[in-house]
C-alpha cells in the first residue's frame, strides 16, 4: 500500500520534472482574491435584483473563461489554473496576494471595494505581477490612484455616465432631474453624471437629495412624489449605488417621465438579454455553470482571464514582461462578445469597451451611440480619454 | 394495417419521385434561408421574383445542395434539426435530428454523413442522414462554427470562435490531429482545389489565415482594409473560392463590402460595396454570378463576376443567412 503510494508520487514527480524541463512556464496560475463577507453580494441585496447591481460573485465568470481556455492550453502545452483566496478581513488582502504569489501566481483578479483595491495595488507596485480590478467602478482608481500593474475590466462610473448621457442626447431628453443618494458611492455616481452632463450638453434642472426613510420629519426626502414634483424635466437620473431606493422610483414619479441611472435604464458591461455577437452562447455557458444569469462583474472577471490567455497565445507564452507588454499594448484583440475588438487604454489600463444601455429584460442601445465620434477610437468617447487622464504611471 | 400504410407510402413516393425527378434538376432557383422568418425564400433565377416561401424549422441558417442536386439540407438551429427540402416540390420532406444549437455543416465525401457544429455544446455531431442518427460526437473548443471536409474526405476542419483556433480532425477516427491557433474569432472556410491550402476568415482579426493543408502550419495572413473603414469595422465572415482556385471572395461584415482576392499572390484586387453586414456568399455554377447575403439589410446582392459590379439588390426574408443556387 505504502509502496504503491510512494511509487505514485515518484511517477508524478518524474512527470512534473519532465514537463518543466520541456518548456518554460507550463502552468499559468490565476489568483482570485476577495472578501468572504462582501456587502455588495449580501443575500438581501442580491434578492432585489437591482438592475445596476451584481447577481452574485463574479468568480463564476472567471471559471467559465478557464473552461474556454482548455484547447488553446493544449495547443500551446500550457495549462491554466485558477486559485482562490478569500478572507473575512479586508486588512488581510495583501497577505493573500503574498500567499498566492509564493505559489507561483502572477495574474490576480481582485474582487473587492475600491478602498481595498487601491490599498492592495499600492502595496504591490513594482512587483512582477498583474492585477485586474473586476468589480470596483470608482473613477479614482483610474485617475489619482492608478497603478501600472492595475488593469480594470469593469467599466468605471464616468464610462457609465457618458454612455447614458449619449443616449439621453440621442433621444433629445436633455432636461434631467437628479435624485442624489447620501452614501459615498452615491456621491461618486452623481458627480460622474454631472461631469457627463456638462460634456454632452445635458441640463440638470434640479438635484434633490433622497434618504431611504419613512420618517415623517424627512418626508420631503423620502417620498418620491414630493421629490419629483415641481418644475418640468424630461428624465429622472437616480444616483443610488445600493439600489434599494432606486428600485421604487420608476412609475412613482409625479410626472410621467422615464427613470435612468441606477434603475430603469442603466449602462452596463453585460446583460443577459444581449443577443448579438455570440452573446447568447456566452450567457448560456455562464448560466449552465453558475445556475444564475450573467451580469457586468461576471463579464469583467471572464474577460480578465480571457485577456491573459490571449496574451499567452499570441506571444507563445513569452516571458512575464513580454506578456504584460502585449497585454497592455495596442495590438491585442479581445473579443468581449459586444461586437468591437477590445484593448486596454495605455494611459490608465482601463479596458475600452461598448456599454449596453439596458432595462431589466432588454438591451435598448449599445454605446458609444452612433454619431459620437472620436479621432482614433469611438469607444474612447466613454470615460477618461487621454486628455482627461490624471493618471501618472 | 402497417403493411398497407407502408405500401401506400411507397406508392406515393414512387409516383411523386418518377415524374418530378427530371424537373427537379437545374431549376435555376435561388434559395435563401431567413433566420427570423423560419423560412427559406425561393427566387426565380431570371426574374428574381419570389416563387415560394418554404416554412422550415426555427432559425434556418446554413444550407447545402445534396450531391445529386435534388434536395437541399437546411439547418434549423432552434429546433436542433436539419430540414430536407425537395427541390421538385419545394417542400420540407423530412427532418434529421442533429444535436443542440447547430449552425453550419458539411457532407462526408460519400454524401452519407453530415458533420454539424453544435455551438452551445462545443461539439461536432456526425450524423447519418439516411438513418437519422447521430453516430458520433467530437468535443471541440467553445462555439464551433465553420466546418469543412477536405477534398479527399480524410480531414475535417472546424473553427472554434472562442478558442481562436481551427481543429483538424481525422474523419476515420474522429480524433483531433492538430489545433491551429489562427486570428481572432475564426468563422468560415474555403479550400483550394488541390486541398493544399485551407483559408479561414477571422471576424475580429479583420483577416484571413491560410493554413497549409498538409502540415497544418500557418502559411500566410491576408489583412483587409477597404478605404474609409477603421480596422475594427472590418469583420470578415463568409468566403468562397472559384473552381480553378485562383480567386477568393471574402465578405467583410460590418464594412458592407466584399473583397476579391488573388489566391496565388494574396493581393486584394477589389473591394465591392454591397448591403449591410455582408456574411453569406455563394457562386453560381458557371461562376458568372456571385450572391452576397446581407444579414442586416434583409437583402441579397447579385454581382457580375466579370467586372465585380453589383447588378441588383433583391429583398428577401428577415435576417437572411445563406444562399444556394440550383443552376
Amino acid at each position: 500500500m505504502q509502496l504503491k503510494t510512494l511509487l505514485g508520487i515518484a511517477i508524478v514527480l518524474f512527470a512534473l520534472s519532465a514537463v518543466q524541463s520541456a518548456g518554460a512556464e507550463t502552468t499559468i496560475r490565476f489568483g482570485y482574491i476577495g472578501l468572504d463577507r462582501d456587502a455588495r453580494y449580501d443575500d438581501k441585496k442580491l434578492f432585489f435584483r437591482t438592475l445596476s447591481r451584481p447577481l452574485g460573485q463574479p468568480i463564476a465568470g472567471a471559471e467559465v473563461a478557464m473552461r474556454e481556455s482548455r484547447f488553446v492550453g493544449q495547443a500551446l502545452g500550457v495549462s491554466f489554473e485558477l486559485m482562490r483566496a478569500m478572507t473575512r478581513d479586508p486588512q488581510a488582502l495583501p497577505a493573500q496576494v503574498e500567499k498566492l504569489y509564493a505559489e507561483g501566481v502572477r495574474f490576480f483578479l481582485i474582487d473587492a471595494p475600491a478602498a481595498q483595491v487601491a490599498e492592495v495595488a499600492a502595496a504591490t507596485r513594482g512587483r512582477d505581477l498583474v492585477m485586474f480590478n473586476v468589480s470596483a467602478g470608482d473613477d479614482a482608481l483610474r485617475q489619482e490612484q492608478c497603478q501600472p500593474h492595475l488593469f480594470h475590466t469593469v467599466p468605471n462610473h464616468a464610462m457609465q455616465a457618458d454612455a447614458l448621457a449619449q443616449y439621453l442626447v440621442s433621444r433629445k431628453w436633455r432636461n434631467v432631474l437628479v435624485l442624489q443618494g447620501p452614501s459615498d458611492e452615491d456621491k461618486l455616481i452623481g458627480a460622474a453624471f454631472e461631469a457627463s452632463a456638462r460634456r454632452f450638453g445635458l441640463k440638470i434642472v434640479n438635484t434633490r437629495p433622497f434618504v431611504l426613510s419613512n420618517d415623517p420629519r424627512q418626508r420631503d426626502q423620502g417620498n418620491i412624489a414630493l421629490l419629483t414634483t415641481g418644475g418640468d424635466y424630461d428624465v429622472v437620473f437616480v444616483a443610488d449605488g445600493d439600489g434599494e431606493f432606486a428600485r421604487s422610483v420608476p412609475y412613482a414619479t409625479v410626472r410621467p417621465r422615464p427613470v435612468v441611472g441606477s434603475e430603469g435604464l442603466s449602462a452596463l458591461a453585460w446583460h443577459w438579454a444581449w443577443e448579438r455577437h455570440g452573446a447568447p452562447q456566452l450567457s448560456g455557458r455562464f448560466e449552465k455553470h453558475a445556475e444564475r444569469r450573467m451580469a457586468s462583474v461576471d463579464w469583467a472577471a471572464w474577460i480578465a482571464v480571457k485577456a491573459v490567455v490571449e496574451a499567452v497565445v499570441r506571444t507563445e507564452n513569452a516571458s512575464f514582461d513580454q506578456l504584460v507588454d502585449y497585454l497592455a499594448g495596442e495590438d491585442i484583440i479581445l473579443d468581449g462578445f459586444k461586437g468591437n475588438r477590445l484593448s486596454f487604454r495605455a494611459w490608465d489600463r482601463q479596458l475600452r469597451q461598448p456599454l449596453l444601455i439596458a432595462t431589466h429584460n432588454a438591451v435598448i442601445e449599445r454605446a458609444p451611440i452612433q454619431g459620437f465620434l472620436h479621432q482614433t477610437n469611438n469607444m474612447d468617447t466613454l470615460g477618461f480619454d487621454q486628455r482627461d487622464s490624471r493618471c501618472e504611471m | 394495417m402497417k403493411l398497407r400504410n407502408l405500401t401506400l407510402a411507397l406508392a406515393t413516393t414512387v409516383a411523386l419521385a418518377l415524374p418530378l425527378a427530371s424537373q427537379a434538376k437545374d431549376t435555376g432557383y435561388l434559395f435563401v434561408s431567413s433566420e427570423n422568418d423560419n423560412a427559406v425564400t425561393v427566387l426565380d433565377g431570371n426574374t428574381l421574383a419570389v416563387v415560394k416561401v418554404i416554412p422550415t424549422g426555427q432559425r434556418p441558417r446554413d444550407m447545402k445542395l445534396t450531391a445529386d442536386r435534388e434536395q437541399i439540407l437546411v439547418i434549423a438551429s432552434n429546433d436542433e434539426r436539419v430540414d430536407v427540402i425537395d427541390i421538385a416540390t419545394l417542400e420540407v420532406v423530412r427532418s434529421i435530428d442533429v444535436g443542440d444549437d447547430p449552425e453550419m455543416f458539411d457532407f462526408s465525401r460519400d454524401g452519407k454523413l453530415i458533420y454539424v457544429s453544435n455551438e452551445d455544446d462545443a461539439e461536432v455531431s456526425v450524423v447519418d442522414i439516411e438513418n437519422n442518427e447521430i453516430v458520433a460526437t467530437i468535443e471541440v473548443g467553445e462555439e464551433p462554427e465553420g466546418i469543412l471536409v477536405s477534398r479527399d474526405g480524410s480531414r475535417l476542419y472546424v473553427t472554434s470562435e472562442v478558442a481562436n483556433m481551427v481543429h483538424v480532425i481525422d474523419t476515420a477516427t474522429n480524433e483531433i490531429l492538430a489545433n491551429v491557433v489562427v486570428g481572432n474569432r475564426p468563422r468560415r472556410f474555403a479550400d483550394t482545389p488541390d486541398g493544399s491550402e485551407v483559408w479561414v476568415t477571422n471576424e475580429l482579426g479583420a483577416s484571413v489565415t491560410i493554413i497549409d493543408g498538409n502540415s497544418y502550419q500557418i502559411k500566410d495572413t491576408i489583412a483587409f482594409a477597404p478605404q474609409g473603414f477603421r480596422s475594427e469595422e472590418v469583420t470578415p465572415v463568409g468566403i468562397t473560392m472559384t473552381g480553378d482556385g485562383k480567386t477568393a471572395y471574402v465578405t467583410l461584415g460590418r464594412a458592407n463590402h466584399f473583397a476579391v482576392v488573388d489566391v496565388a499572390s494574396r493581393a486584394v484586387r477589389d473591394y465591392v460595396l454591397v448591403g449591410s453586414r455582408a456574411w453569406g456568399v455563394t457562386l453560381s455554377r458557371d461562376e458568372s454570378r456571385l450572391i452576397v447575403v446581407n444579414g442586416l439589410s434583409d437583402d441579397i446582392s447579385i454581382v457580375d463576376t466579370s467586372n465585380n459590379r453589383v447588378l441588383r439588390s433583391v429583398p428577401v426574408g428577415r435576417v437572411p443567412h445563406t444562399a444556394v443556387i440550383d443552376d
